[in-house]
């Protein structure tokens, strides 16, 4: 009972490969346009790709190559969709919002209410089962939504950023939620947010221009970045390069001392990783091993909880207000930023 | 349903739920003149037709036996068409609003025809196709089916002229309405017939109302096509403008008594079912 896809559209520059287990949810996370809804939207049925091949379980979503032109409507696939806006039918009831998958299966009404009442009070809307969709604010519906889509019992939820639209109140109590529904449950998850990816999947996949440039078990890609991508998620520096004896020579010819993980050979591909908070930064070049100092240009400053943080050449760097005032920095300065060799990690890419 | 930021984000715009709300319009005054010319445009000519009603003999000149019949004639016909409007018409529109293929384009232009084409070349036309020598015609009239200069040939008049209103504003509601909602219910299992009616159609009713009311309100007032395709036999195809036009040469009390008929039919239907035009049902309350 697994999930497995194989699929490319041109048009979109998308290619693709997935599995996953029978209980099992994967995170996808991704710069915009990346191919994250195209993935969903192909899964769905909702978009035709140009080929490839898709198993949920016993069925074959899709069979397009040489030959075969096997494609299942989105009816028949049992892949829900959640997507960023509740999208719950405005001329329906809630009630009756979350009685339509199973009406749509066949259940006679009675049987598709009382699925509805079931899922309703798991989502905690039970009391909003008369209301009309307009009456319910951002997190209303889309608890609504999710017990609609549940109510269908699909054998893979796709959620679409499901917590985008809503604001910052109402998005905590959304993803235990979510948490405690997702829990045995295979589903897919696009999210922008760390803290979704961490708590709702158990493993973590990067797409960026339409394809997958990691993949792995969400704490590792978060901890131990090989995409620029997943480290600015993560909130680290990256730079990769090739690794030497006594660190890595980044692409751009920085050379950086570290200490290089266990199994990273001289002349692989590697990544130095660092935290912004291991970064000082000085107005003139510091020496004395084993430091690393590298002469950047300030592009900008912003505030980042009650710290500073600081843009420079790709890289960023957290300091105090106080350290930034005494520095007097501004963007457009050149400055150097200092890192312990012990606070670099350096990992084979 | 309107998303939570989208509804705040309109909290400065004029609200039109409270007409005495004082928000900004950025109309300017100038337009306002033009419009009130606009208005009295359209507005004089029923006064001055109202003006000339010869109340005395109102009564009489409406209840006339040949003015009755006209009436239910063109009530009958004109309700008969719309049906037929909506039957064939709904199709149309989802498939010039969803669908994609090769001249679709060319498609939407011929169906928009009887918009811009004199009602008397529609009658020509259908003459040709249903007239006993006509295209389908000579077919029918071996089957012992015979349409020219009868009620179904006015039924088929006021349909061929009323068709692209209902088309065009059901077409645009659609188009409005998007197909997130539709792909939602895919996605919950709803086969596309199934999406059909519980979904798509009610979603754009207030769209199909106004384009079915109207396709009625030109159907009431058809007379160039009628006239050439179906004739003008009374009690079978003498509809109201037909019988106006009649009696005009004649009694020209009778003709304006049966044109204030007319008109009152016409203001009470739009009247009641014809809204403005809203985007959204009118469910979304505040947040």
């Amino acid at each position: 009972m697994t999930f497995s896809l194989d699929a490319t559209l041109h048009a979109r520059n998308f290619d693709v490969g997935l599995t996953l287990g029978p209980a099992e949810t994967v995170a996808v996370l991704g710069p915009n346009g990346a191919g994250k809804s195209t993935l969903l939207g192909i899964i769905a049925g909702l978009l035709r790709p140009d080929s490839g091949h898709a198993v949920l379980g016993q069925k074959t979503l899709f069979m397009l190559d040489d030959g075969n032109r096997h494609f299942l409507p989105p009816h028949a696939r049992g892949t829900a969709l959640l997507a960023q806006e509740p999208l719950l039918f405005p001329h329906m009831t809630v009630l009756e919002n979350v009685a339509f998958g199973p009406r749509a299966a066949g259940a006679n009404r009675a049987s598709a209410l009382q699925t509805a009442r079931h899922w309703l009070a798991e989502v905690e809307a039970a009391e909003f089962a008369d209301r009309r969709p307009g009456q319910l604010s951002g997190g209303q519906a889309q608890r609504v939504a999710i017990a609609r889509a549940l109510a269908t019992d699909p054998e893979l939820l796709l959620l679409d950023e499901p917590m985008a639209a809503l604001d910052i109140h109402a998005a905590p109590m959304l993803r235990r939620l979510l948490k405690r529904v997702l829990a045995n449950r295979r589903a897919i998850i696009i999210t922008h947010d760390v803290l979704d990816a961490l708590m709702l999947a158990d493993r973590a996949i990067v797409i960026e221009g339409g394809r997958i440039t990691e993949e792995g078990p969400t704490r590792a890609v978060l901890e131990k970045p090989r995409s620029k991508f997943a480290a600015g998620l993560a909130g680290m520096n990256l730079l990769p390069g090739t690794i030497t004896g006594h660190g890595l020579t980044s692409d751009g010819g920085l050379d950086i001392t570290a200490h290089p993980e266990d199994g990273a050979v001289p002349g692989q591909d590697g990544v130095a990783v660092f935290s912004p908070t291991a970064v000082s930064v000085f107005l003139s070049a510091e020496h004395g091993s084993p430091r690393n100092s590298f002469a950047v240009t300030i592009t900008d400053l912003e505030p980042h909880g009650d710290q500073i943080r600081i843009h420079a050449d790709g890289l960023s760097a957290d300091i105090t207000p106080a350290a930034s005032a005494d520095l007097e920095l501004t963007s457009g300065m050149t400055v150097y930023f200092v890192i312990k060799a012990t606070a670099i990690a350096v990992y084979p890419a | 349903m309107t998303p939570v930021s989208a509804r705040r984000s309109k909290a400065w715009t004029v609200r039109k739920v409270n007409r005495r709300d004082t928000g900004y319009t950025g109309v300017p005054p100038w337009v306002f003149a033009l419009a009130a010319a606009g208005a009295l445009f359209v507005l004089l000519p029923l006064a001055a037709m109202v003006a000339k009603v010869n109340w005395g003999q109102f009564i009489p000149l409406i209840t006339s036996e040949a003015s009755l019949t006209a009436l239910g004639l063109s009530l009958r016909t004109s309700a008969t068409s719309t049906v037929l409007c909506i039957v064939l018409g709904v199709p149309l529109a989802l498939v010039l609003a969803r669908a994609s293929f090769p001249g679709q384009r060319l498609l939407r232009a011929f169906v928009l025809l009887p918009l811009v084409l004199p009602p008397v070349v529609g009658g020509i036309a259908l003459l040709y196709t249903f007239g006993r020598q006509g295209l389908l015609g000579r077919s029918l009239e071996l089957a012992g089916i015979q349409i020219a200069f009868s009620t179904t040939a006015v039924v088929l008049a006021q349909t061929f002229v009323a068709l692209p209103f209902l088309v065009v504003s059901l077409e645009g509601a659609l188009r409005t309405a998007g197909t997130k909602y539709e792909a939602v219910a895919a996605t919950l299992g709803a086969r596309p017939t199934t999406v059909l009616r519980r979904v798509s159609i009610p979603l754009v009713l207030p769209g199909l109302a106004s384009g079915a009311v109207l396709s009625f309100a030109r159907c009431l007032g058809e007379f160039g096509a009628t006239l050439t395709f179906a004739g003008s036999l009374q009690g079978v195809t003498r509809t109201l403008p037909l019988e106006i036009y009649l009696q005009r040469e004649t009694d020209a009390d009778a003709a304006v008594a049966l044109s204030l008929v007319l008109v009152a039919v016409a203001v009470a239907v739009v009247g009641l079912s014809y809204r403005r035009p809203r985007a959204q049902p009118a469910e979304a309350g505040p947040a």
